[in-house]
């Protein structure tokens, strides 16, 4: 019975059985009743030694293709400094639970404050949580907190522009949760305001919900609309991409109540869709309608400065069924490669990589359209990714290209022949030249 | 863990014109940021830090000694399961062929990944006796939330749309009401008897057509085998609703006892408990659903399944709840997992939920003359105390009272993390122990005869309690003064300050 | 011991009302806030508000505990006590002399229904 995670020796187990007062493993199970029990082996794989585990995993891992990433869409390919995974793989931070015991966890407690600094400061808001699962489940809870600070109003505004993935986690969430949704017209590729305006007037709209960029990559104007939504008394919110927030309006500055969305943009791995990191901030007026955990500074009995868990009579432990959400997860681990991804690049590193992913997506649009195969959907102004339409066969271009290792970006959901392509500072000259080439080759 | 303090935060770094970063020279200089409309962009500055990178790596480093974690020391706390997390798993978790996947790719050029979430399904499904597994929802609440959206649109396609309630029982953790109020249910209570079981009498009278279903955890939070499971589920069927199984605490009925021959239909796992993905200081964790024949349908989108010619593909339902998840749920989490699934086999699977309940035991037995132990007899993978014997008959108004917090703040003095205390909410001084299989007996002596140390010396010196700890980073906290002051960001500090 | 005050009317859930004419003064009693600890934050009403008797008006919340306030009349909101907003321990200081909010009543008839002080006391024995 010896086994590398099981320390007992039978001697050990004998030992613990007598004094328990049972004579076998077995009889710790007598209380159950026998027709419940199993009775036989479960009928999975046997146990496999570290060696063909890792034979297993190399054998899978030939199974993938990693490829040249022009993709967006709300995952994005920025590169990761080496000392992020090293810092995060710190098993002193990996292996601890949820800050319960402030004493020995001011690890934990003092990143995630400064990732709620770090990310407040980035929106523009007063303060953040200490985060969400993901972007998309960050924008349902904020459409929750929505019409929870409405009190009576159970209608919230989203526009069409939004990505589809993270609409339909919102729509699902609304529909059980009893949040009538409503989507905005589209106006030459942005949100309508005048749709806005004649919705609001109606007086029963808790909130509006926009994308920055928007799912298109366009980034939309969002003049007055903060004011619209007050003078309705809705709130209003924005879903923005966090790699974007040190170059684009914060959502601060445009007058938004909450900012909500995927902070995966500021360094995380691609890792096949997850885990990333959703991240939810708001204004102090608001911050007992917030979802999530929140650590606060305070001081310890000898009068040092440190940090808790706080504001915990919003959570479900203690509220249950009146708790302003479900939520017990702080995606710890995530929040420290924030935390240090933004203290690595610094002010004028987050301004390089805006730059030099702004720089090589206009260039790759420009190639793209050289080619004479694409024309455009969006005239608004793009950041990063832009659609583009292709003249001839979207799924057929998407194949040959993987066949040679690229990404040539994700055909957008509701059409035939839009692809969404993304540049990120990772991305070379050469590779976007290598990619026009492809497709120019594939068009003929 | 040390116990000198490192208080700084990275603001407090920053030294203008430092780089900790180095990114290729800008080759577009057809274009720039400059192009966008002035009225897009941002004018505030930011706050972020400009640091050297050893400086990032000794903040950090520094900051990671004042945390406490499994790696570093006994965790018994209850009903999270804090075993051992192997380092096999961080290996595979953090391959660039896994890593570096977008998750919109082609499907033929991620076979690898998808064989795993496949193959991950299978064998949850067989372990918890259920038909299908989803592996999208990313925590144990969330997937609570996702199990019963799957209960509300098998009731809502049968045009069953009364079933507006859930039965929950008042020992359950507070997640199950809040998850219940997201999904747009109602909570109904259902109490416990004195043995810290579901009341069947109590529950008789709440069923009805309006019972969408009932949530429950067996064993419960009390460690508590729920013997009367049988029944409960025929009164719960027959009056039409489903059972909830709240997979939290899984871990001791592993191969010997599945949910779906208890009756369950619809399930979550916390892979961060029972499959021994780390906790992360409080996430990412991932919480699969699996539900019994019949509702495959309603499971989220998107689905993993598997082709007739052996490959696999991603595929939406129409009859689907819908999606809970921007793409696949923590991926990275669930490859941790199958690695764990794959190296512990059948062979050790069982192992690890019995040798659980024989170490919580273990501690239970050898602690029960000095802590009171509110209901006898054999537990599962985990018990409650109700706080120290010789206090509980105390008098509770006295300011040197001794309390469960005071003991599990001098835990942290000996170098153990301390149980889960006051909860569950039946006893006034609860404190939860949960030791999981992976500790070895020298362990669990030792954090015994700590414990026993500390009933005597809250006999002797009830004030070297009431101050605890002494010994660690930071001493007792004000959480008064927390929400009070109400300063979240360094910012809000810096006003404080001035 | 928790105060009880003669002349005030009190409900199960620990609030009391004190009656001054069409008015009632609301606020949470001794022994509720001796329960809940340090107070350090009241969800309060708006005015203008409307309350009825047995339904949720608010919350009080303490570090570890939150409370729902249960309105113990029915009526309009008049004032509310914002005395509470920047110093909610004042209710730790004296429950009785800071009220919570000040509602017209519309059926004083209802008072009836709640307990006298030394019914109260009883209750919370």
């Amino acid at each position: 019975m010896s086994y590398k995670y099981h320390p007992h020796t039978p001697d050990e187990v004998s030992r613990m059985l007598d004094l328990i007062g049972v004579s076998s493993l077995d009889e710790l199970y007598s209380e159950i009743p026998e027709e419940l029990k199993l009775h036989r082996e479960l009928n999975i794989p046997s146990a496999m030694s570290e060696v063909e585990v890792r034979q297993e995993l190399q054998r899978l891992s030939d199974c993938n293709r990693p490829l040249v990433c022009f993709a967006g869409a709300g995952a994005y390919d920025h590169y990761t400094p080496s000392v992020i995974p090293y810092i995060a793989s710190r098993s002193e931070f990996l292996t601890s639970y949820t800050p319960y015991q402030a004493e020995i966890s001011q690890g934990t407690l003092q990143y995630i404050f400064e990732y709620q600094t770090l990310m407040a400061d980035l929106t523009g808001m007063d303060i953040s949580n200490a985060s969400m699962y993901d972007g998309a489940t960050a924008t349902a809870e904020a459409m929750m907190m929505c019409v929870a600070a409405a009190k009576k109003r159970r209608k919230v505004l989203v526009a069409s522009t939004f990505a589809p993935n993270v609409l339909r986690v919102v729509e699902t969430y609304a529909k059980f949760h009893g949040v009538e949704l409503v989507k905005l017209a589209v106006k030459e590729g942005v949100t309508d305001r005048s749709d806005l305006e004649s919705r609001l007037a109606a007086g029963d709209v808790a909130g509006v919900i926009v994308a920055q960029p928007n799912y298109y990559g366009v980034v939309e104007d969002f003049t007055g609309f903060a004011d619209l939504c007050h003078a309705n008394k809705a709130l209003f919110v924005m879903n923005t991409r966090a790699s974007a927030l040190p170059v684009l309006k914060s959502p601060g500055e445009w007058g938004a109540d909450i900012a909500c969305g995927d902070a995966q943009s500021l360094g995380l791995p691609l890792n096949y869709g997850g885990p990333y990191i959703g991240y939810l901030c708001t204004t102090k007026a608001l911050v007992r309608k917030m979802p999530g955990r929140l650590v606060g500074a305070t001081v310890d009995a000898d009068g040092k400065r440190c940090f808790v868990l706080t504001m915990q009579a919003r959570e479900q432990h203690i509220r249950r069924e009146k708790a302003t959400s479900n939520i017990c997860t702080a995606q710890g681990v995530m929040c420290l490669y924030v935390a240090a991804y933004l203290s690595l690049m610094g002010p004028k590193g987050m301004q390089e990589v805006c730059g030099l992913s702004y720089g090589g997506a206009h260039y790759l649009h420009d190639r793209l359209l050289a080619t004479g195969q694409f024309e455009e959907v969006c005239p608004a102004p793009f950041f990063d990714e832009f659609a583009l339409r292709y003249k001839g066969d979207a799924d057929a271009l998407l194949r040959a290209c993987a066949q040679q290792g690229y990404l040539a970006g994700v055909k957008a959901e509701g059409t035939t022949d839009v692809l969404l392509f993304a540049v990120t500072e990772k991305r070379s000259r050469e590779e976007i030249e290598t990619l026009t080439e492809i497709i120019k080759e594939f068009g003929n | 863990m040390n116990n000198t303090y490192y208080g700084k935060l990275i603001f407090e770094l920053s030294t203008p014109g430092r780089v900790g970063y180095s990114l290729p020279r800008n080759q577009f200089p057809e274009h720039s940021l400059s192009e966008l409309p002035e009225n897009l962009r941002r004018s505030q500055k930011t706050i972020l830090p400009e640091t050297d990178e050893l400086t990032v790596v000794r903040h950090y480093t520094n900051m990671s000694n004042n945390n406490f974690g499994v790696d570093t020391g006994f965790y018994p706390l209850g009903s999270c399961t804090m075993k051992y997390n192997p380092k096999i798993n961080e290996e595979a978790a953090s391959m660039p062929a896994f890593t570096a996947l977008h998750p919109l790719q082609p499907a033929e050029t991620v076979q690898g990944a998808l064989e795993v979430y496949y193959n991950v399904q299978t064998i949850l499904s067989e372990i918890a006796g259920l038909s299908e597994f989803t592996l999208n929802p990313f925590a144990g609440a969330h997937g609570e939330l996702t199990g019963l959206m799957v209960i509300r649109s098998y009731h809502a396609a049968r045009g069953d749309l009364k079933r507006t309630k859930i039965i929950v029982p008042d020992s359950a953790h507070g997640t199950n009401p809040a998850s219940a109020a997201v999904c747009g249910l109602q909570i109904v209570q259902v109490k416990s008897t004195p043995d810290g079981t579901v009341d069947v009498e109590d529950l008789k009278p709440l069923l009805g057509d309006d019972i969408a279903g009932m949530m429950m955890t067996n064993p419960n939070t009390l460690g508590i085998f729920e013997k009367k499971i049988p029944a409960i589920a025929e009164l719960v069927h027959g009056c039409g609703g489903l059972m909830y199984y709240d997979g939290a605490n899984l871990n001791p009925m592993l191969g010997v006892c599945r949910p779906g021959d208890m009756g369950f239909d619809v399930m979550h796992i916390n892979l961060h408990k029972t499959f021994s993905t780390p906790h992360g200081g409080g996430g990412p964790g991932s919480g699969p659903v699996g539900v019994r024949k019949g509702l495959e349908a309603y499971l989220p989108n998107p689905q993993v399944e598997r082709r007739s010619d052996g490959t696999f593909a991603l595929r939406d339902g129409a009859e689907a709840l819908g999606s809970v998840s921007a793409f696949l749920g923590n991926y990275g989490i669930v490859l941790r997992a199958y690695v764990y699934l794959l190296t512990l086999g059948k062979e050790n699977i069982p192992m690890a939920g019995k040798l659980s309940v024989l170490n919580a035991n273990y501690i239970k037995e050898s602690l029960k003359e000095y802590y009171k132990l509110p209901i006898e007899g054999v537990c599962k993978h985990e018990f409650v105390f109700d706080g120290l014997k010789d206090e509980y008959a105390g008098e509770h108004d006295d300011p040197m009272h001794v309390t469960t917090l005071d003991v599990a703040k001098r835990l942290l003095d000996y170098g153990f993390h301390a149980p889960t205390i006051y909860f569950p909410l039946l006893f006034h001084e609860a404190m939860m122990i949960e030791p999981t299989e992976t500790e070895s007996k020298e362990t669990l002596d030792e954090f015994i005869d700590v414990m026993k140390r500390i009933a005597l010396e809250a006999g002797k010196d009830k004030a070297l309690l009431k101050n605890a700890p002494h010994h660690t980073p930071v001493r007792r906290l004000d959480d008064v003064r927390a929400v009070k002051d109400a300063n979240f960001t360094y910012k809000d500090l810096c006003h404080a300050e001035c | 011991m928790a105060k009880v005050i003669e002349g005030l009317y009190y409900s199960e859930s620990h609030e009391y009302v004190r009656v001054d004419g069409e008015f009632g003064y609301v606020g949470i009693t001794d022994f509720a806030q001796d329960q809940l600890g340090n107070v350090v934050y009241v969800d309060m009403p708006e005015v203008d508000d409307e309350v009825s008797a047995g339904e949720e008006f608010g919350a009080v919340e303490s570090v570890k505990a939150a409370s729902d306030l249960i309105s113990p009349v029915s009526g309009t909101v008049v004032e509310i006590n914002e005395a509470l907003e920047d110093q909610p321990e004042l209710i730790n200081q004296d429950a009785f002399e800071n009220w919570i909010m000040k509602v017209k009543l519309s059926d004083k008839a209802e008072l009836e229904s709640l307990m006298g002080a030394a019914e109260y006391e009883n209750a919370c024995k």
